[in-house]
């Protein structure tokens, strides 16, 4: 979708190139996370995508048409451009400021109105009440928000954003991204995302180029780039606590036992208590027909009973989500003190079972240098205990 | 040529003529500094006062100077100074006032808080506080106000002429009188001359007068 | 910590006295110089000459504004960027100059009569509005012109949409600075048998006539008062209420 070919800026003046011979390809609908220490070049090549920056040489093309050979105001009117300080206009109300690129464009009245409205409600902003708003009436977030669904104005397929959380605090932040990832599931953009902080880059991209003075460095998924950094550069880079920072990109089914032994509410106590006796468990999940996660039994409480299981089902309050990742989910077994935890679908159907044994030999074993522990174990989804 | 040639013919009534301005320009600062400054440290105790203080210097700022001048006449006739410099310094220090108070005012209120709150932290009382922290960080700014009220007075004072009380203006509407052009660019250029210079002057010192923590780079 | 502390006495009630009194006060002085009544028996001189006095003042200032916010413009163009400040220094040096000294200059090389006092009046009233136009424009923040440019506006739509707009304000002061000074310096012309209300003034002091010349002084201070007011109200009307001001 975009790609750059041998890219190369030097600013006039200056011997040393901002952005040296720099080749990538960003496929489409994929978020490629631009990132390095301050002063490595990735504004600069993010603005040459415009062509708020004129490239010295090379070809950076957008569905293979070249940008240089581009109308340049057709370009930009093409590309959503979302910057940090937000850059939106104190003179225009809400309405304008998201209206600006419709009207250049010239679409009728009703179809901005309807968009306006359209959008806001994706930024989670009630038009009715922030319509007419000037900029200047919006807290941090809020603008941030406006900045960010401005830039979606037109629906380009191409997005520049330029560190577009940056000046939002880190609660904020968490949640801007998250509702960002949410919209980009929905609307599939090709988006160049500068940023300088690795959290965000790994939870944001889907690959990551890594520049380091204006060379790129490693063009790579986030896995790849935090177990199989390049270089020392790379390794210096993510950080000393690369291993945590695996937590935020593995999910909690990658690493959760699947299909744990369970029973259900109807079974008579005794078998029960027998088979936990054989295979030596103390505790046991239990489900109903509908395989929904009831709570648990007791083994020296159900050892002597006589009836069904379900007299005996003590409920479970603590359980984790799939779909949520593994530093939550630890969070979670620390500040409850519990070295175990079950992971529940949204219909509250069993799904797993995460322990810290399997937790942390996940994260382990991705620095096994060969890499194969941690292929066998997405693989087969769940390590025998 | 012609003007040269009439500069140094009446050297001697071109220099009364110019201590006549200065003069005139002198006193009126000298008076406004005094009036000013206090009025413009007063209203930084009181929002009201000084909401109708700039209002009311503001408004004698928009009265055109030669309609100020001949509002004064009859006034001051009351007490027997119709015309002369009398009417004029005080024109002159009326329309110096707006400057010198609303930068005295402006550069009280814009010492940081904190720095204020430092200081009643020390245990300065109030008038310590504005002696030792407002007013030296104030100071340029403050004069800065009152060299834009020199260079306006010096332009004012031109027109003061008009009401007999002398200064390079003179030559300037005896000129227009006699259709004598040479006159006219002699007190012109004079008038400017002297503008100019005191404003490059007065720049200076402004510069100097910023203390030196306070000075960009 | 330093709260306003009112002097004991003075409260609003006392400005409002003091209000009141200056105005009777006033009012009888002006009475008794004969004001009401020079005023009542020669309306129609009085109108000729204020009408001109908006005239000269109208057309300089038009001028003024069609030629300095025009420059300004021209001056925050990124080619004319190196010669910005020492054209503005010269400007500043060149408003220092009085205006009497203008105005009897320009006679001396352009003769007498309205246009000459026009001629200078747009002189004298050019520098607020190009200092105000550069200064506004240029204090416009890049970050929103960053954006424009990134959306894909051109120039021209980011001078008229973006800059502009946002510039306005400033750009209206240095419009009703002018303008007020004009005002006030367009008594002048007569001086240079440009007509006006400074016909009154000036024969009116020559004349030692205060009604004479208080009928040229009063027209003159309330039209200047008035145009502050009206441009107030203008920019109110004109700027964006997304942008603030004090």
């Amino acid at each position: 979708m975009i790609t750059f070919e041998r890219v190369t800026k030097i600013y006039p003046g200056s011997d040393e190139p901002a952005i040296d011979n720099v080749s990538f390809e960003v496929p489409e609908g994929e978020i490629c996370v631009v990132i390095g220490p301050s002063g490595c070049g990735k504004t600069t090549l993010m603005r040459m995508i415009n062509r708020l920056i004129p490239i010295t040489s090379g070809i950076i093309s957008i569905k293979g048409q070249n940008v240089a050979k581009m109308d340049v105001i057709e370009l930009r009117r093409g590309i959503g451009y979302a910057i940090q300080q937000i850059g939106l206009f104190p003179h225009m109300t809400v309405y304008d400021n998201i209206a600006t690129v419709p009207r250049l464009l010239k679409w009728d009245k009703k179809r901005i109105a309807a968009r306006v409205d359209e959008l806001l409600s994706l930024a989670g902003l009630e038009p009715d009440i922030f319509r007419f708003r000037y900029p200047r009436e919006l807290s941090g977030g809020q603008a941030q928000r406006i900045g960010v669904v401005r830039a979606l104005a037109t629906d380009p397929p191409v997005m520049l954003m330029d560190e577009p959380f940056g000046a939002i605090d880190p609660i904020n932040r968490e949640v801007l991204q998250d509702e960002f990832l949410k919209i980009q599931a929905k609307v599939k953009k090709t988006i160049i995302f500068v940023t300088h902080d690795i959290h965000e880059a790994i939870k944001m991209g889907d690959k990551i180029a890594l520049l380091e003075a204006g060379r790129l460095v490693q063009y790579d998924t986030p896995e790849n780039l935090l177990v199989h950094p390049k270089n020392r550069f790379v390794k210096d880079f993510v950080g000393a606590d690369r291993a945590l920072k695996r937590l935020d990109l593995l999910k909690v089914k990658d690493a959760m036992m699947q299909n744990p032994v369970h029973c259900h509410m109807d079974d008579d106590a005794e078998v029960i208590a027998k088979h936990m006796k054989e295979n030596q468990l103390t505790f046991l999940l239990v489900t109903d027909q509908n395989e929904k996660l009831k709570g648990y039994v007791n083994f020296y409480e159900l050892k002597d009973h006589l009836g069904k299981v379900r007299d005996l089902v003590k409920p479970m309050t603590i359980t984790v989500k799939p779909e949520q990742n593994l530093k939550e989910a630890l969070s979670k077994m620390l500040s409850y003190d519990i070295g175990i935890v079950v992971a529940v679908d949204d219909d509250s159907r069993l799904k797993g079972v995460l322990n810290t044994r399997t937790l942390l030999s996940v994260v382990g074993d991705t620095y096994d240098e060969r890499g194969g522990v941690w292929g066998k174990i997405t693989q087969q989804g769940s390590i025998s205990s | 040529m012609e003007v040269w040639h009439f500069i140094t013919q009446n050297r001697q009534e071109l220099m009364i003529l110019f201590g006549q301005h200065a003069y005139i320009v002198s006193i009126a600062i000298v008076i406004a500094i005094f009036t000013g400054v206090p009025i413009g440290i007063w209203i930084n105790f009181n929002k009201k006062a000084a909401e109708i203080v700039l209002y009311i210097a503001g408004i004698i700022m928009t009265v055109p100077s030669i309609a100020l001048f001949g509002i004064m006449i009859p006034i001051l006739s009351v007490f027997g100074h119709g015309i002369g410099s009398v009417p004029a310094i005080v024109a002159l220090v009326l329309y110096a006032q707006l400057p010198i108070i609303r930068n005295t005012y402006a550069a009280l209120k814009n010492v940081d808080k904190n720095i204020i709150d430092a200081g009643v932290g020390m245990g300065m009382t109030r008038s310590q506080v504005l002696l030792k922290v407002q007013l030296p960080m104030a100071l340029s700014v403050i004069f800065a106000g009152v060299r834009v009220a020199v260079v306006m007075s010096i332009g004012i004072g031109a027109i003061a002429a008009y009401i007999g009380a002398g200064g390079l203006g003179h030559y300037i509407f005896m000129g227009i009188n006699q259709t004598y052009d040479a006159m006219i660019k002699v007190g012109a250029i004079c008038v400017a001359i002297m503008a100019i210079v005191v404003d490059y002057i007065f720049g200076i010192i402004e510069n100097r007068l910023v203390s030196k923590g306070l000075r960009l780079s | 910590m330093i709260d306003e502390v009112k002097p004991a006495g003075v409260g609003e009630r006392m400005w409002m006295w003091i209000g009141i009194a200056v105005a009777f006060a006033g009012g009888a002085f002006v009475q008794q110089m004969g004001f009401f009544d020079f005023v009542r028996n020669n309306p129609g001189e009085i109108w000729k000459l204020l009408l001109e006095h908006i005239y000269l003042v109208g057309v300089s200032s038009a001028i003024a504004i069609s030629i300095g916010v025009p420059t300004g413009i021209l001056l925050t163009r990124g080619f004319m960027r190196r010669y910005r400040d020492g054209i503005l220094n010269i400007l500043g040096i060149s408003q220092t100059v009085p205006s009497l000294a203008v105005i009897a200059l320009s006679m001396t090389y352009i003769g007498i009569g309205p246009n000459t006092a026009i001629f200078a009046l747009v002189i004298y009233g050019l520098l607020p509005i190009i200092r105000n136009s550069v200064a506004g424009l240029a204090g416009v923040d890049p970050v929103i012109l960053d954006a424009g440019r990134g959306m894909g506006m051109n120039s021209r739509q980011l001078l008229f949409k973006v800059e502009l707009p946002n510039a306005m304000y400033i750009i209206l002061t240095g419009i009703r600075t002018s303008t007020v000074i004009n005002v006030g310096t367009a008594a002048m012309s007569f001086l240079v048998g440009g007509g006006g209300l400074g016909d009154l003034i000036f024969t009116g002091i020559a004349m030692v006539d205060p009604a004479y010349m208080l009928a040229g002084a009063i027209p003159t201070a309330c039209l200047a008062i008035f145009m502050n007011w009206a441009f107030g109200r203008v920019e109110k009307w004109i700027v964006s209420p997304g942008l603030v001001y004090h």
